[in-house]
C-alpha cells in the first residue's frame, strides 16, 4: 500500500494496480477502516477500482502536540498510516445484493438484436446470459449513481457503438466493452442498449441517493412489459 | 425578499462552496470556480462564507432588487452598474428598492460573484445549493438562471444588518458604497497571463524530458473548450515516455490530465469524481482563483513548487481570509 499526494488537498492510497475482487476487497477494507476513525482534517473518501482517495483541508489538520513543525500533508500521512495498521485483521464489510428488474429488448433495448447477431446468439440467449450474471459494483463514478459493474460474461461483451447516442434515456441498461450498467440520468452514451429498468439509479433526495453502492452485488432480472409498467406506475405514484 | 432576474446573461448560476460527502456516489463537488472571490463577497455582506451567491460568467445578467438590499460584487470586472452608475467591486453596498444591477463588456477576468445579505435561498440538495447542470442538481431547479426567474433571499444575519445600517448613513441616492473592502493587496494577483504554480503529480516523471521542459518553458492558451468541468489547453503538445495503461481513480479540482492527443486538461469545479488519464500535475490551490478567471484565448505559463510550499501558501491565504472576517466583525461589533 502506498500513500501519494494528489495535489495539496488530497491523498491517493494505492492498494493495487488491477481490477479484480481481491483488490476490491482491500479497497473496501481500507475505506471501512478509515470511515470508522474520525481523522481530523479529512473531508471525504473516494474509493475507486484499486485506490481510495482522501480529500482534506490542510487548515484543519491538527498540529502535533510537540516536536518540530511540519506540513499538514506530513501530519495527515502519518495519521492515515497509523489508522491503516494491521488492516489484514479487518473483517470484510458486508455486501448487499441489489435486484434490478429489466425489461429487455423492444423500444427499451434497441441494440439487443445487434448484440445477439454479433455473437451469433438469439436475443433471448443474450437476455438469459445477462440476467444470470453475478455482478460486483467496483465503484460509482463518471456521473452521479453510475455503478461500474464487473462480471459481464465474455460471450456478450460488445464494443461500444461507433456513433454514440446524444440522448440515452435514464434507466437504460447497456453493454459497453466488458462493462455493463444502468444509465442513471439522461445523457450522451455509446453503450449498446439492451433494456430498461423501472428503477431510478440516482435520486438526489433519497437516502442514499445512489441505488447501488460500492461493493454491492447486482443481479438483473428479466421482466415483461406489463410488470415494467406496473413498477413504473408504482414509482411515479411515490410508493 | 427577492431578486428578480430580467435577463440572465451567458451563464449565471447559484453556487456555494460545493457539495462534499457524496463523491462516493459519483456526485461532483462543484461549487464556486473562484472560491476566493465567492468567500470575500460573502464576508463583505456579513454572510457565512458557505452561503450561496450568484456566479456570473462573462456576459452578466440584469437583476432588479425588489427591496433595499446589502450586496457585494467580487471577481471579474464585467462593467457592473447600478441604475447606470458604475458599481465598485470588492466593496459592500446598499442598493435601494427598485434599482437594477446590470453589466456591459468583460474588462478583466471571467467570473463575478454577487453576494446578497442572507444568501440566495434555494433548497439544499445533498447538502449544497450549488448548481450542477449536467445532472440537474441544486441551484435554481438544477439549471442556469433565465429571464423572469425570481430568487428568494435568506434572512440576513445580525452582522449584515449592522453593516447595512453603517452604510446607509448618510444616504447617497440609489446606492451607498462602503469606504472599505478587500483591497488589491489581499487579493490573488489576477491577470490574463498568469504563471500558475503546479505541484508534481503521480505521472509528472513519466513525461518525456522534452515535454517536461515544455510544460514549464512553453506558453499555453485556454482553448474554446473550457467550462466549469475543465479547461482544455492549447500550446506545446506533451507526451509521455511511454503510454500508460491506467485504471480510473479519483481526481481533484486542479488536476492536470494528459489525454492521448497531448493537449493537457485542467479539471475545474464540476469535474467528474474519477478519471483515467495520466495526471501530470496539480494546480496549487492558491492559484485556482487565477485559473477560474481565465477565459478562452488567455495565455498562461506554469512553474513547479513543492507540496510543502503549496501548503504554506494555502495556510497563509486562509489566515488572511480569517483576518478579513475578524476585521469586518470588529468594525461592526454592535
Amino acid at each position: 500500500m502506498r500513500i501519494v499526494a494528489l495535489g495539496d488537498r488530497a491523498f491517493l492510497i494505492e492498494v493495487g494496480a488491477s481490477i479484480d475482487e481481491v483488490t476490491h476487497r482491500r479497497v473496501r477494507a481500507v475505506l471501512a477502516r478509515l470511515e470508522s476513525r474520525a481523522i481530523p482534517g479529512v473531508i471525504e473518501y473516494v474509493p475507486a477500482f484499486a485506490s481510495v482517495a482522501v480529500h482534506y483541508d490542510p487548515a484543519r489538520v491538527p498540529p502535533w502536540p510537540f516536536g518540530e513543525s511540519s506540513s499538514p500533508h506530513t501530519r495527515l500521512a502519518v495519521a492515515l498510516s497509523a489508522a491503516l495498521e494491521q488492516l489484514d485483521d479487518a473483517p470484510a464489510a458486508p455486501s448487499r445484493t441489489i435486484d434490478v428488474p429489466v425489461c429487455y429488448g423492444g423500444d427499451f433495448g434497441p441494440d439487443l438484436d445487434d448484440v445477439a447477431r454479433l455473437h451469433d446468439l438469439l436475443p433471448d440467449e443474450v437476455v438469459r446470459i445477462h440476467a444470470s450474471g453475478d455482478y460486483l459494483a467496483y465503484m460509482i463514478g463518471f456521473m452521479p449513481g453510475l455503478a461500474h459493474l464487473g462480471g459481464l460474461d465474455d460471450r456478450i461483451a460488445t464494443p461500444r457503438r461507433r456513433e454514440p447516442r446524444t440522448n440515452v434515456p435514464a434507466s437504460s441498461v447497456g453493454i459497453g466493452g466488458r462493462q455493463t450498467g444502468v444509465y442513471p440520468l439522461v445523457s450522451p452514451g455509446g453503450w449498446n442498449l439492451i433494456g430498461r429498468t423501472p428503477l431510478r439509479m440516482f435520486v438526489a433526495n433519497r437516502e442514499p441517493a445512489s441505488l447501488i453502492g460500492v461493493g454491492d452485488r447486482v443481479r438483473f432480472r428479466a421482466i415483461v412489459r406489463a410488470e415494467f409498467d406496473a413498477l413504473d406506475a408504482r414509482r411515479l405514484a411515490g410508493a | 425578499m427577492t431578486l428578480r432576474v430580467q435577463s440572465a446573461g451567458l451563464l449565471t448560476t447559484v453556487q456555494d462552496l460545493g457539495r462534499s460527502g457524496h463523491q462516493q456516489e459519483g456526485v461532483p463537488e462543484g461549487g464556486a470556480m473562484d472560491a476566493f472571490a465567492h468567500r470575500m463577497a460573502a464576508l463583505l455582506v456579513g454572510n457565512d462564507e458557505r452561503d450561496a451567491a450568484l456566479e456570473i460568467t462573462l456576459v452578466g445578467p440584469s437583476i432588479v432588487f425588489e427591496r433595499e438590499t446589502l450586496i457585494a460584487l467580487t471577481g471579474a470586472d464585467l462593467t457592473a452598474t447600478i441604475d447606470g452608475r458604475a458599481m465598485r467591486l470588492w466593496r459592500a453596498a446598499v442598493v435601494q428598492e427598485g434599482t437594477t444591477l446590470s453589466f456591459a463588456q468583460a474588462r478583466a477576468g471571467c467570473r463575478a460573484y454577487l453576494a446578497v445579505a442572507g444568501g440566495i435561498d434555494v433548497p439544499l440538495v445533498l447538502g449544497s445549493r450549488s448548481t450542477y447542470i449536467r445532472a440537474g442538481l441544486g441551484g435554481m431547479s438544477g439549471r442556469a438562471l433565465r429571464g423572469g426567474d425570481v430568487l428568494n433571499i435568506g434572512t440576513p444575519p445580525p452582522l449584515s444588518m449592522r453593516i447595512g445600517a453603517a452604510l446607509r448613513q448618510p444616504a447617497q441616492g440609489s446606492v451607498a458604497v462602503g469606504g472599505w473592502g478587500a483591497g488589491a493587496s489581499m487579493r490573488p494577483a489576477y491577470t490574463s497571463a498568469p504563471t500558475i504554480r503546479l505541484i508534481e503529480g503521480s505521472h509528472t516523471r513519466e513525461l518525456s524530458p522534452n515535454s517536461r521542459t515544455q510544460l514549464t518553458d512553453g506558453v499555453f492558451r485556454l482553448s474554446p473548450h473550457c467550462d466549469r468541468q475543465g479547461f482544455r489547453l492549447e500550446g506545446p503538445t506533451l507526451e509521455l515516455m511511454q503510454p500508460l495503461e491506467l485504471i480510473s481513480e479519483a481526481v481533484t479540482f486542479g488536476t492536470m490530465q494528459l489525454p492521448p492527443g497531448g493537449a493537457p486538461i485542467i479539471l475545474m469545479a464540476d469535474r467528474q469524481t474519477t478519471g483515467g488519464y495520466p495526471r501530470i500535475a496539480n494546480v496549487a490551490t492558491v492559484d485556482l482563483p487565477l485559473m477560474a478567471q481565465l477565459k478562452p484565448g488567455d495565455s498562461l505559463r506554469f512553474t513547479f513548487i513543492s507540496l510543502d510550499e503549496a501548503q504554506r501558501l494555502y495556510l497563509a491565504r486562509e489566515r488572511e481570509i480569517t483576518q478579513v472576517k475578524r476585521a469586518i466583525e470588529l468594525r461592526h461589533a454592535h
